[in-house]
């Protein structure tokens, strides 16, 4: 589904990804764990397309398309869905507009009508229900006034509503108390399907207890240095970084 | 996106700009005291109308053109511009849409503004200005059972001259400003309002204003007078057709509102804005200012400011009546080269008078803009309240917004707020929503209207919709 190759990424002339290599298939959930810096936010980041980082070699394919010939939202309409770590606020946007223009931009990609709006208003109450969101939240503007917690809470409800087909969540338990962090792993796993895949990029172990991941990456200094399946979280909760790189090294 | 690329998406043509060849019955380029005489006998004027224009001619000889603004345009040569342009036979007004020229009807439609249509699916009563002189008036009959006047000033001036005389220049004087003063000596057409005590009027009020003869500056004069207890809503859309040679435009609006009258007065304005170089747009230059005369009564200018090369406007309220309440809630988009000066003023006179001041600014391309408001809270306005608001968002790296509060507090009980942001279209913003698929023009007129949205509320529904739509036609391709 997604391959990475021998991706290398500058951001302002200084290089982060020195030659990293991913291969996810439907189903799949990856975790990509490292330190601080090593570039974990700067992966998730290049796939979704943003603006200020350069490839400067390597490639990215989603289903055998060329990810970087195409424009942010066509990868995004592709089914490549980006959870903000940071959600931003759009002040005088309704939340439900929003998924409405995200939704049918999708549809419409796929040669699918704009949906009926009773459908619509159906399909995206229950998944409110489901992210433990009050109905009011769709009627406030974009990520305006939320608190940490309700932005994350938010971003999967785009993920639940919009339905992609590689869902990145970038730090998306960074912020979050305990109940707050069940709720959105209970989204996440609502997501796990046969032709769907995940990738976390998180900081923390504790996020793994809730969603189980198939595979672990260690990303160090723009490489992945080491993968394992979910007991090299264990790990390096109980033994940090350190050692993963000595390893390396060596 | 490169600069380069942005501009290619910046430079659009203007969608409405044409010029429909009715005959018009002109007179030749030049203001003296001849030529006054001429539009007032066109008009079939009273004597003391034409001695009322003489008067403030002869003021506006001694006046010089304002320099303060923030704009910046060649001096406007008043000897070359024609004073006075009628389609032919001004006396042969037609009586239904039947006898109106079917070319004119086709510049509506080209605009977009069936006016037929629009008269009868909004329930609106249009009183159509084509360039000086109205051509048609609808709905007068449901009007007239309410007892509303509602026609051209110039027919005011023959039918009701007293209530013409009585209101008219006590609002904005003729010697107010410049070009208020060249207003009153040649204002050639206009609407009147007039609705008696204790009546709302039935129906929202619109008139679309024209510019169509080449070379011919537009003078409109608009007084709406609301007696004791009544209310309107009138609604004002511009467009213009493209030409070469810059439009001069001074329109006087004048509103009175007695004893707890209201009055609100939205502006739609999509006027030529000139090509990429701001060649051949209009200027506007407008006077605009409201009266609550009698307490509790309650002025509300709301407008969207998308056109013009040049715009130099000041809704203002000047709230004499106790409790009266004046309210200014506005949009103002720049794109390419257009300039725009615009703001209110809010001047507290009555005891426990009160203002709220709305304004976002939008500047795209290489345009320029500034707020300038001014409140004024007189030594009796005790218990006055102000509070403002004005917010600018910036759209890629060549354009300009200022801010320039004005206030001038002559007594200690008052309250006055004034917030005021500025910001660039976020380019994280515009990142979110292209990274949820929907498009990067899209993303742009979304954030740019939610960043409207607590004035557009204020517009009548059909007005929103339109002013929404105004609004994504001037930013089109202003983001690359």
């Amino acid at each position: 589904m997604l391959e990475v190759k021998d991706l290398h990424v500058t951001v302002e002339g200084k290089a982060i990804l020195k030659g990293l290599d991913l291969t996810v298939q439907p189903g799949e959930v990856h975790a990509i764990m490292g330190p601080n810096g090593a570039g974990k936010s700067t992966l998730s980041a290049v796939i979704a397309g943003k603006d200020g980082y350069e490839v400067t070699q390597g490639s990215i394919l989603f289903e055998g398309q060329d990810v970087l010939e195409m424009e942010i939202e066509e990868r995004a309409r592709a089914g490549l869905l980006l959870g903000f770590q940071y959600p931003i606020e759009i002040p005088g946007v309704k939340n439900i507009y929003l998924l409405k223009a995200a939704l049918n931009a999708a549809r419409e990609a796929r040669g699918e009508g704009e949906i009926p709006a009773p459908e619509f208003m159906k399909l995206v109450r229950e998944k409110s229900a489901e992210m433990q969101m009050d109905p009011s939240f769709l009627q406030r503007a974009v990520n305006e006034g939320f608190s940490g917690g309700e932005k994350k809470r938010n971003e999967i409800l785009q993920m639940l509503v919009l339905q992609p087909k590689l869902a990145m969540l970038d730090e998306i338990d960074s912020g979050l108390d305990i109940d707050a962090m069940k709720v959105v792993a209970n989204g996440v796993n609502s997501l796990r399907s046969a032709d769907r895949a995940i990738l976390l990029v998180t900081h923390y172990q504790r996020l793994l207890n809730h969603i189980e991941p198939d595979r672990v990456h260690v990303l160090v200094d723009g490489r992945i240095v080491k993968s394992g399946d979910k007991s090299l979280a264990l790990e390096l909760e109980a033994r940090g970084y350190d050692w993963v790189l000595e390893e390396s090294v060596a | 996106m490169a600069s380069e690329e942005m501009e290619q998406l910046v430079r659009r043509e203007y969608k409405q700009g044409f010029v429909t060849d009715i005959e018009s019955e002109t007179v030749p380029p030049g203001l003296d005291e001849s030529v006054i005489a001429f539009i007032s006998q066109k008009k079939g004027e009273p004597e003391w109308m034409l001695e009322w224009r003489l008067e403030a001619y002869r003021q506006w000889l001694k006046m010089t053109p304002p320099s303060w603004a923030h704009l910046e345009y060649p001096p406007i040569d008043y000897q070359a511009i024609s004073y006075f342009s009628a389609p032919k036979k001004p006396e042969d007004r037609p009586q239904s849409l039947d006898e109106v020229d079917p070319k004119l009807l086709e510049t509506y439609e080209k605009l977009g503004i069936p006016l037929h249509e629009r008269a009868a699916l909004a329930g609106v009563a249009v009183d159509a200005v084509f360039d000086s002189v109205s051509v048609t008036t609808t709905f007068k009959e449901k009007l007239a059972e309410a007892g509303v006047i509602f026609c051209s000033i110039s027919e005011a001036i023959r039918e009701y001259p007293e209530l013409v005389r009585q209101y008219l220049g006590t609002v904005v004087p003729r010697s107010d400003n410049y070009f208020a003063a060249l207003n009153s000596a040649v204002f050639t057409d206009g609407s009147f309002v007039y609705v008696p005590e204790g009546v709302t009027c039935p129906m929202e009020l619109s008139t679309y204003f024209r510019i169509n003869a080449a070379n011919t500056g537009q003078f409109e004069r608009t007084l709406i007078v609301c007696d004791n207890k009544a209310q309107v809503s009138y609604l004002e859309g511009c467009t213009a057709p493209q030409r070469d040679e810059n439009q001069l435009h001074a329109a006087v609006v004048e509103l009175v509102a007695l004893e707890e009258a209201y009055i609100k007065y939205s502006t739609v304005q999509n006027w030529y804005p000139g090509d990429e170089d701001g060649k051949g747009g209009i200027y506007n230059f407008v006077t605009k200012r409201g009266d609550c005369r009698g307490d509790r009564s309650r002025i509300s200018w709301t407008q969207v400011e998308t056109g013009s090369a040049i715009t130099w406007k000041y809704p203002s309220c000047m709230l004499r009546g106790k409790e009266s309440i004046g309210e200014f809630y506005s949009v103002a988009v720049t794109n390419g080269r257009q300039q725009a000066d615009t703001g209110t003023k809010m001047i507290h006179i009555g005891e426990g008078t009160r203002s709220t001041i709305v304004a976002k600014g939008i500047a795209a391309g290489r345009s320029d803009q500034a707020y300038r408001g001014l409140v004024k809270i007189g030594p009796r306005a005790k218990g006055a309240r102000n509070y403002t608001q004005c917010d600018s968002l910036l759209i890629g790296d060549q354009c300009g917004a200022h801010t320039f509060p004005y206030q001038e507090i002559g007594n200690s009980s008052a309250t006055v707020e004034h917030e005021a942001t500025t910001s660039k279209i976020a380019d994280d913003q515009l990142f979110y929503c292209r990274a949820r698929g929907i498009d990067e023009e899209d993303a742009v007129s979304m954030i740019v209207n939610g960043f409207c949205k607590d004035v557009f509320q204020e517009l009548p529904m059909e007005f929103a919709v339109e002013a929404e739509a105004l609004l994504n036609v001037t930013l089109e391709g202003s983001v690359g």
